[in-house]
């Protein structure tokens, strides 16, 4: 009998998928030194490397996220019956997060409930005060007196802890270069410190230590406190935001991967046959780059909320209409947005099917099938990647604006939008509750700043007009 | 040059009737017309005769395309495509689902949009470019380093928390504006500055490091570095030569969405309460009137269009070279 029993989503497969051709692709990258040049030079970016180290936290949260569950109840004839609830695996990580709601709002580290509540005093008198929270700050006797210590001290014990973990990747990372090079720890060291390493150690190691300073006390102060308060209904926001990385992530790639198909197929095929078939492909993208793209995802969505209310018997639980939800508005986003890459492609195709070496394939009888899979496809990749890598911030950024004009993701899932939403209202209430509006704006800043700079990264290491200009222009 | 702009608006019609066959398929195979209704009257619990009458009273009771009772031309115009889509070409939007007439809620909702649109515009065009060029003359400096790391910080930020921070900091903290609201005539001002502070501070970031890297590729040519032989000073370089050669790129990308100016700006709007067509269409999608909708991805195809053609004869007029033939 298994504790649990693993619920595959839709949306888990395809990131999993992912993750297996994202590996697969490494390993084929490995062992060949022109497909492996151009993430070197990425490598030997600071402002990259450093962006990367910030990203890989956010990835490993988002995959840790996507193994879904459901539990086995307890029961006493010996059949395993599992939970109808859908959990993830970061949901058993953040227990004590998720279990953990309050009434109402509270603020950060708050141990009382920031709206007055009427409750019946010991004596019977009724009074309208500041109720305890239920969990925040409980294990204190006289919050008032006590808290800040408290805090101080949990904080500063978990930065300890933090820094500690910091200095023993550091001098381990520093000891494998030392190996690695058959030169002594300190000189190593002393490379890195200033800057002199061929990977920038010093960025990533000054990301790292950020990222720990801040996790560190983090994770030692949230199962006392609400860090970052709780919303309306409760809830903790410091987890809200944490589940909301998977639902950018989720929509950040997997949108680009459906766009992907479109946009290679399409743009090879309309450069290298020109003619009608070029006449076609222009049209339709020009057919759909012309509605506006809110406007379309709007329509699209629309209509497939009515499909959804109408055979709501296909989607058995509300996780599952979610996430086939959440699907379809990466399909949906992957359909419209495929135009831009594809006219990049067209126009480098065109370009390329002049060049001796296609006319050499043509002079040996190469098919036109293999001539587009093995001469154009592989020489137009690095447009590819460089375009999934600088959509996918704007994506994260589309969501939320989407969930906010209401054809965004299911209500029911948590994400950046979802949260800026619910919390937009708040900022007009007296006193003004700013929590989780904060929250989603740094967890988002960080994110998308991150992808932006390694997006940067990665475009300037593998644009070959700026290689032989000799960097960035 | 006429040749090719009424060949360029023969093209136009032939992406609108695309625009227009997606659109109606979108709308009416994805989910027929009785699954709308169903959808819009609550799901399951509904009589046929409900669904019906909904149908009639918006005009989708007709088949689709031919009309099998009717006779004559009546067989193709009395059907749903030709009521709802083709009609479209004569801009007779006809009436919403809630049965208001859309032609004249455009007309009267597009000024509001332009008053926030246009200024927006036309200083952020100007704020942009002197952002970029005072980057691009401190190239490879400090200025330019932390310019460019301002930029990337601040296209980073989602739109919506300028419009809540800025609502924020100048209507609730500083109390130097309403928060929201809408007012006609020169009383508008003090409704409008904000939106548009907000509209042109959100696209500093991303737009200013665009227009560097124009600016950038046209400072390394050869005839840049002519100018500079011949002894110009680099304001001038700059100015003269550089600005005039980076406006081709930079039409490219600015003429197109002029015309979209009237489409109004969705999320700004609806969270200023201006009473423009961006915020009408935000009501439109979340009331689901699908009508509204329609028209508007129309109306949005038709403006981009023009926008193509605008940039097709902007060319010519900013570069001599530009013959099409």
């Amino acid at each position: 009998m298994m504790p649990f029993r693993f619920e595959w989503l839709w949306s888990d497969v395809l990131v999993w998928l992912l993750v297996a051709g994202a590996v697969g692709l490494a390993l084929y990258t490995r062992a060949r030194p022109h497909l492996r040049a151009p993430w070197s030079r990425v490598a030997r970016s600071p402002s990259g490397m450093a962006a990367a180290t910030v990203l890989v936290p956010f990835v490993l949260i988002g995959l840790l996220d996507s193994l879904h569950y459901r539990a086995a109840l307890p029961s006493s004839d010996g059949k395993v019956i599992y939970a109808t609830a859908v959990r993830s695996a970061l949901d058993r990580v953040l227990e004590p997060l998720r279990a953990t709601r309050e009434k109402t709002y509270s603020a950060p580290f708050a141990t009382h409930l920031y709206a007055k509540e009427t409750v019946q005093l010991p004596d019977g008198r009724e009074a309208r005060i500041y109720p305890r929270l239920r969990h925040g700050g409980a294990h204190l006797a006289d919050p008032h007196a006590e808290r800040g210590r408290d805090v101080a001290l949990k904080a500063f014990r978990g930065l300890t802890f933090a820094l500690m973990l910091w200095l023993v990747v550091v001098i381990g990372v520093c000891a494998m270069r030392a190996r690695h090079t058959a030169a002594d720890i300190e000189s190593v060291w002393r490379g890195i410190w200033q800057g002199r390493s061929e990977v920038p150690w010093r960025a990533v190691f000054c990301a790292l230590g950020m990222l720990f300073v801040v996790i560190g006390p983090v994770i030692a102060l949230a199962p006392h406190y609400h860090v970052l308060g709780t919303d309306k209904v409760g809830q903790d926001v410091l987890y809200q935001a944490l589940k909301s990385i998977r639902t950018g992530l989720v929509i950040g790639m997997l949108a680009t991967l459906v766009m992907l198909p479109f946009a290679l197929v399409l743009g090879v095929m309309a450069g290298y046959f020109k003619g009608w078939i070029d006449d076609l492909i222009q049209y339709l993208y020009t057919t759909l780059s012309s509605i506006p793209g809110v406007l379309l995802i709007a329509a699209a969505v629309l209509m497939m909320q009515v499909y959804i209310e109408n055979n709501s018997e296909l989607f058995p639980s509300t996780e599952i209409r979610a996430d086939v939800r959440l699907l379809a508005l990466c399909v949906i986003l992957g359909v419209t947005s495929w135009t831009g890459l594809c006219r990049l492609l067209r126009g480098e195709v065109l370009k390329l099917r002049e060049m001796e070496y296609i006319q050499a394939a043509h002079a040996f009888g190469v098919s036109h099938w293999r001539i587009m899979m093995r001469h154009l496809t592989p020489n137009v990749m690095h447009i590819v990647m460089i375009a999934l890598v600088m959509d996918f911030s704007g994506l994260v950024l589309a969501e939320a604006v989407l969930s906010y004009v209401g054809v965004g993701v299911d209500p029911s899932m948590i994400s950046f939008g979802t949260m800026i939403n619910s919390a937009r209202l708040e900022m007009a209430r007296e006193p003004m509750v700013w929590w989780s509006l904060a929250a989603a704006f740094v967890f988002m800043l960080t994110l998308v700043l991150a992808a932006n700079l390694f997006a940067d990264a990665v475009r300037d290491a593998f644009d070959p007009r700026l290689i032989i200009a000799g960097g960035r222009p | 040059m006429t040749a090719y702009i009424i060949r360029r608006l023969i093209y136009g019609v032939f992406v609108l009737i695309g625009v227009n066959v997606l659109t109606f398929a979108l709308f009416f195979f994805v989910n027929s017309p009785d699954d709308v209704a169903r959808a819009q009257l609550g799901a399951k619990r509904v009589t046929p005769e409900a669904v019906e009458k909904w149908k009639r009273e918006r005009g989708y009771h007709k088949p689709l395309f031919l009309n099998e009772k009717s006779t004559g031309i009546g067989r193709v115009t009395e059907t749903v495509f030709f009521d709802k889509s083709v009609r479209l070409f004569a801009f007779q939007f006809g009436a919403s689902d809630q049965g208001r007439n859309i032609g004249y809620d455009i007309s009267t909702r597009m000024w509001p949009s332009l008053a926030v649109q246009v200024p927006a515009f036309v200083i952020g065009l100007a704020v942009y470019i002197t952002f970029a060029l005072l980057m691009a003359f401190f190239r490879a400096t400090y200025i330019d380093f932390w310019g460019v790391v301002l930029c990337v910080l601040m296209m980073s930020i989602s739109a919506l928390f300028y419009i809540i921070g800025g609502q924020f900091i100048f209507g609730k903290l500083w109390n130097l504006v309403p928060i929201s609201g809408y007012d006609s005539g020169f009383d508008a001002i003090k409704f409008l500055a904000l939106p548009v502070l907000i509209g042109i501070i959100s696209g500093i970031g991303g737009n200013a490091r665009w227009y560097r890297t124009i600016f950038l590729e046209e400072i390394n040519k050869d005839y840049v570095r002519t100018a500079r032989a011949k002894g110009l000073s680099e304001v001038r370089v700059l100015f003269r030569h550089v600005l005039q050669n980076a406006m081709i790129p930079i039409l490219t990308g600015v003429v197109v969405v002029i015309p979209l100016l009237f489409m109004g700006a969705l999320i700004t709007e609806s969270f200023f309460g201006i009473p423009g067509l961006g915020s009408y269409t935000i009501d439109a999608i979340s009331q689901q009137d699908f009508a509204i909708v329609r028209a508007m991805v129309f109306l949005g195809s038709v403006l981009y269009i023009i926008g193509l053609i605008l940039t097709d004869i902007s060319y010519t007029l900013v570069d001599p070279r530009v013959r099409f033939s």
